[in-house]
């Protein structure tokens, strides 16, 4: 890992590559929620499946772990050193003038998710872990939807939810189009993928309310 | 006989400078390990010669003013570089370049040097394609030429209208490769402020450390001078607004003659002056009189409503305007060299026809290229009957990718829109063909000394021709200074390392800081920029565009009290310890009041016209070229130089006969 | 016209600096904002104050040494021009202007609104040139075609004035537009082959020793550049370090 931070390119290439890595992980995450909200029986079966197949569990659940942890020190580290680049800040400075706002802020949407992540993990990656290999309860396929749908009775678990995926959204419209050009990727297809990515940070975050608010008024 | 000895070799024109190299004393390159060079100014001369010097195995000291080698003046030149290749198969060759050069240059140059310049101009070519200068090229992939400057064929090089920064940066790029091998040791933000002499010979500087106002001793065993023109003399020019003449006249105080100091470049196409608060002129570049018609009004009536703002140029019919170039030089028309449209100009708007609200500026119109172009375009584009605004809209592109950042600037800077109303155009001071006299190896008058590009006099004579200064720059710093400076060092291979701590450098040290505790002390009357502002008054009215004896006269004298009074009431704030751009600014402003009244000396003594120096004695009196310049060659065919002795008024005139064995000196005609 | 300035005073490198107020009158808007600040200057000297320190030279938006952060924006609110080419007709009467020097902690204040950008410079000794010696015994010009799409962008790139906006706009104080043009005019022509490789990693490595920030795409860098300078020559440096990490 010393090697991948060494230069700033590379950190910016690792940053890139981590966030991409997350990039599909939410489009697999968002593939299996979406179903929840009109199948739960497809749901249950999607789930249970992710949740007891030892590759996903002990090969991929790891990397996924380290990917966003990765991710996650990496940016505190860039902050820090971007910060200090500038000893002496201006009396005024006009960002707005010249970058995105998304662009500017991606360390506060990125704590955002951080906050997120803790709630998430509290609501079920930690019970899960808790019920398959503390308790050793016994497996029941079926039991994912319920337990899905009880968190979102609360409206606000809901609403902070929402938000959530409001600041994932933000960060997602800079971060996914900038991930191209940080791994040297900008030539005639760029607008193309720039494009799919601006959507695609606006969809799947979209799409996320919209199973939370189904999820919640269904109840 | 004169005591000026020109060292030109023997033998043809064409063999001179081979012959030359092949007799002259090189130096081991064991021995180059243990000679030391300074390098005073980074630009096109003294980057590309500090490069080759420490490629050669010297050890080199640079010195600029500017924070970074890169911001020298050269960086601005937009329009080209001149070498004779003949990429375009149109008949170019050595000879012919050195033909247009001598004759652009009214026949004041010497021949051997202008065949030298024009023989190695196409190894430039070659050197900053390997070093990656990005030329404009044809769709081929083989570089574009465009011609320049009216002269006959398309031998002009360039980058868009940044062919200055590329060359720049390309010799720049060269002296990074020795700093980071440590052949260069660059001392930037430093001024020299004297040259130091030990037995006759220049062996260091004194320098000023312009962030911390430390004076620095530097020795060497040569001294190069690579420090461009004095255009700032007249205040407002074309120049950064650092250019100086300090170096030089430092140098020219200790022993250097100053040769030519009269001859000034005005150049035609700048942007006017908007107002007294006008700190410099902006250029734009001389392609632009390639599309571009110039004309004032007809009719003095219509000039006044145009200054009043009560009429618009564009209001005014073809029949009510007054393209007086292509009345004047049917022949050449808006092509006409440089000083002939300058004072083409000045004439017109000295008798009233002039457009802006100053009433000194002249149109330079694009309304035909434009309708031209369209017409062109639209026929190529298959459009057969193209309507007037398809044509206009074509037209407009075509300009456009012709001169955009052109365009752009100039719409910057005035807020009009060029493309739909004529630009306005007034001539500038722009370069010095005079400045410090050299032999052929470009060595002055002081041993060890020598001087390239700008800061020379050596090629360009009366007139320097478009697209040449660059070629200039980098022929001297590439070409011929590092070698012809090893004849001069091959003496020193035994001579070790020049001391500091020498009796001469105490005393060259002394008169630095007497000077500038004299500046420091001035009574506090005036500031630095209104003694500045008021040399530039006498220089533009006096010593401009059009010289006769009793302004230059009055010139001599007013400098000379504008000089005494500085010198008394000058007010310099801050401290000479710390960083103190105003103390800069006097010390420069201080030697611009000499060599100002050197200028004007010298233009009264040449009762001629010739290149950019007019004078209104001397005009051909009737014919077909009636009013027109009148050169004297039977009187003034040779150059000035000045040897200092004291007040300016006290120069000695030393002359160098200039000789012509292979051209046959002609009247410059462009009716 | 009457405006209010707030200038960045400083007297050294080691000394502290501040804000300072400075009300002007009688600006005229065919004035440049360095000929404004020449206005304040002449003011100032002669009621015998130190004059406002700044880098300048040319004046013609070529040198790149005039720098200014104007409003919170290098060189101004104005687009593709330097301080000495924003004139004062894009600002009203009334006006409060911020005067400040670049700000990165590789760029050392040298007094007032100057900075010290020599760390420019040492990006270039790094490996800013092709090895080539000047001597002019080279083959002819001619002889290597260079397709003219990236001719065209080889000078582009090399239009780069070196005045360090990019820098001084930059979230981050990140030097990647600059070097990255350096590095993309080499890449982009035949001659600079030979020594890409070693070209970009010392380059990348002498630009992280100044302490220059990282890139994070934000693009602001672009939108300021004087000169214009592409964010594609960014990527292209990146593509470049990673092939030349690559290889070793």
């Amino acid at each position: 890992m010393s090697g991948l931070i060494k230069s700033s390119i590379a950190r910016k290439v690792a940053m890139a590559l981590s966030g991409l890595f997350l990039v599909f992980f939410l489009l697999q995450h968002f593939t299996i929620n979406f179903t929840s909200i009109f199948s739960p029986d497809t749901f249950n079966e999607l789930s249970h499946f992710m949740g007891t197949n030892p590759v996903v569990q002990f090969a991929l659940q790891p990397v996924l772990i380290f990917g966003v942890v990765f991710h996650f020190i990496m940016g505190f580290i860039l902050e820090i050193k971007n910060r200090n680049a500038r000893a002496v800040k201006y009396a005024k400075y006009s960002g707005g003038a010249n970058s995105s706002w998304m662009s500017r802020n991606m360390i506060l949407s990125g704590l955002v998710i951080l906050a997120f992540l803790g709630l998430h993990f509290y609501d079920f990656w930690i019970p899960e872990m808790v019920h398959k290999y503390v308790e050793f309860a016994p497996e029941d396929p079926s039991r994912y939807y319920h337990e899905l749908s009880e968190k979102f009775v609360s409206p606000v678990r809901t609403g902070l939810y929402v938000l959530s995926f409001f600041f994932l959204a933000l960060h997602l419209w800079h971060g996914f189009a900038s991930s191209f050009q940080s791994v040297g990727f900008n030539n005639k297809f760029s607008v193309g993928a720039t494009k799919f990515a601006k959507v695609f940070a606006v969809v799947i975050p979209l799409g996320f309310i919209i199973i939370s608010l189904v999820l919640h008024f269904n109840h | 006989m004169s005591i000026l000895d020109s060292k030109i070799p023997e033998g043809p024109l064409a063999d001179k400078w081979t012959k030359h190299k092949n007799t002259i004393n090189l130096v081991n390159p064991a021995n180059k390990r243990n000679i030391d060079v300074i390098v005073v100014g980074t630009g096109l001369a003294g980057g590309s010669a500090a490069a080759t010097l420490a490629e050669l195995g010297y050890n080199v000291k640079t010195f600029c003013y500017q924070d970074s080698p890169r911001r020298a003046h050269s960086i601005a030149a937009q329009g080209g570089i001149n070498a004779a290749k003949n990429y375009q198969g149109d008949g170019d060759s050595s000879y012919r370049l050195f033909y247009d050069t001598i004759k652009g240059g009214d026949y004041r140059s010497r021949e051997a040097n202008v065949y030298r310049l024009a023989e190695v101009s196409a190894n430039i070519i070659d050197q900053c394609v390997a070093q990656g200068v990005p030329f404009a090229r044809e769709y081929g992939g083989l570089l574009d030429n465009r011609s320049f400057g009216g002269v006959l064929v398309s031998r002009t090089f360039y980058a868009k209208g940044q062919t200055g920064q590329q060359l720049l940066l390309g010799a720049y790029s060269a002296m990074n490769r020795q700093i980071n091998r440590g052949k260069i040791e660059a001392f930037n933000r430093h001024e020299m402020l004297d040259l130091v002499k030990v037995d006759g010979k220049a062996r260091g500087i004194i320098a000023r450390n312009l962030v911390t106002g430390e004076i620095e001793r530097h020795s060497a065993h040569a001294v190069v001078l690579a420090t461009g023109g004095y255009g700032n003399v007249f205040f407002l020019s074309t120049n950064a607004m650092g250019s100086n003449v300090m170096a030089a006249w430092r140098a020219h105080r200790r022993g250097a003659f100053f040769a030519n100091p009269c001859y000034t470049q005005i150049h035609p196409t700048c942007i006017p002056v908007s107002g007294d608060h006008q700190s410099k002129l902006t250029l734009m570049s001389e392609s632009l009189r390639n599309d571009g018609r110039i004309w004032v009004p007809k009719r003095k009536e219509d000039a006044e409503a145009i200054r009043a703002g009560k009429l618009k140029p564009t209001q005014l019919s073809e029949e009510e305007r007054d393209y007086y170039l292509e009345r004047r030089y049917p022949a050449f028309g808006n092509l006409v060299p440089r000083d002939v449209a300058s004072r083409a100009a000045k004439e017109r708007c000295d008798a009233g026809f002039g457009v802006n609200k100053t009433g000194e500026a002249v149109y330079l119109d694009f309304a035909s290229a434009i309708q031209r172009y369209g017409k062109e375009k639209a026929l190529t584009s298959g459009i057969h009957n193209p309507s007037a605004q398809q044509i206009l809209e074509f037209g407009e592109k075509v300009i456009e990718n012709k001169y955009g950042n052109l365009f752009q600037m100039y719409e910057k800077i005035v807020d009009e829109n060029p493309y739909k109303t004529p630009m306005m155009i007034y001539p500038a001071v722009h370069y010095t063909m005079g400045g410090l006299w050299v032999d052929y190896n470009l060595q002055t008058t002081v041993p060890g000394c020598y001087a390239a590009g700008e800061a020379n006099f050596s090629d360009h004579g009366a007139n320097r021709l478009g697209a040449s200064a660059l070629m200039q720059g980098l022929a001297d710093g590439y070409f011929v200074l590092p070698y012809t400076i090893g004849d001069y060092l091959s003496h020193d291979i035994r001579t070790g390392k020049i001391p500091t701590d020498t009796p001469e450098f105490d005393q060259a040290e002394k008169d630095v800081k007497d000077r500038i505790e004299k500046l420091m002390s001035g009574s506090g009357e005036h500031s630095v920029d209104y003694y500045h502002k008021k040399l530039g008054k006498i220089m533009w009215n006096k010593c401009g565009m059009s010289r006769n004896e009793s302004g230059l006269k009055e010139a001599i004298d007013e400098i000379a009290a504008l000089r005494a009074d500085f010198w008394k009431n000058v007010k310099v704030p801050g401290t000479a310890d710390s960083m103190n751009p105003e103390l800069e600014k006097a010390g420069r402003v201080a030697d611009f009041l000499e060599l100002g009244e050197l200028f004007a000396k010298d233009a009264l003594d040449r009762n001629e016209s010739c290149g950019g120096h007019f004078r209104e004695e001397s005009v051909e009196q009737s014919g077909e070229q009636k009013g027109e310049a009148l050169r004297d060659d039977k009187n003034f065919k040779y150059v000035s130089a000045w040897e200092y002795k004291g007040e300016p008024k006290d120069a000695v005139l030393h002359k160098e006969d200039l000789v012509f064995e292979n051209i046959e000196l002609k009247t410059r005609s462009y009716k | 016209m009457n405006l209010i300035l707030k200038i960045w005073r400083q007297k050294d490198a080691q000394s502290k600096g501040k804000i300072v107020e400075y009300p002007i009158s009688g600006i005229e808007g065919d004035m440049s904002f360095l000929e404004m600040l020449d206005v304040l200057n002449e003011e100032l000297i002669n009621k015998g104050e130190e004059p406002v320190v700044f880098d300048h030279d040319c004046r013609e938006g070529i040198c790149g040494a005039c720098s200014l952060q104007i409003n919170g924006e290098p060189h101004g609110p104005d687009r593709l021009i330097t301080t000495c080419q924003l004139h004062m007709r894009k600002f009203n009467d009334g006006d409060t202007i911020f005067i400040e020097p670049f700000r990165a902690k590789a760029f050392p204040v040298v007094k007032d609104l100057m900075v010290d950008r020599s760390a420019f410079d040492r990006i270039q000794h790094a490996g800013g040139y092709i090895s080539v010696n000047t001597s002019g015994n080279t083959i002819d010009a001619n002889a290597i075609p260079i397709n003219k799409e990236n001719a065209d962008d080889a000078f582009a790139a090399a239009t780069c004035i070196g005045c360090g906006a990019c820098v001084a706009a930059c979230k981050n104080a990140s030097a990647m537009l600059f070097t990255s043009a350096k590095v993309s005019q080499y890449a982009l022509l035949p001659q600079g082959q030979v020594e890409a490789t070693e070209r970009v990693l010392a380059m990348v490595n002498q630009m992280d020793e100044e302490g220059f920030g990282n890139c994070t795409n934000t693009g602001a860098c672009e939108i300021e550049c004087p000169k214009g300078i592409s964010l594609e020559n960014i990527a292209r440096m990146n593509r470049e370090y990673l092939k030349a990490s690559l290889k070793g």
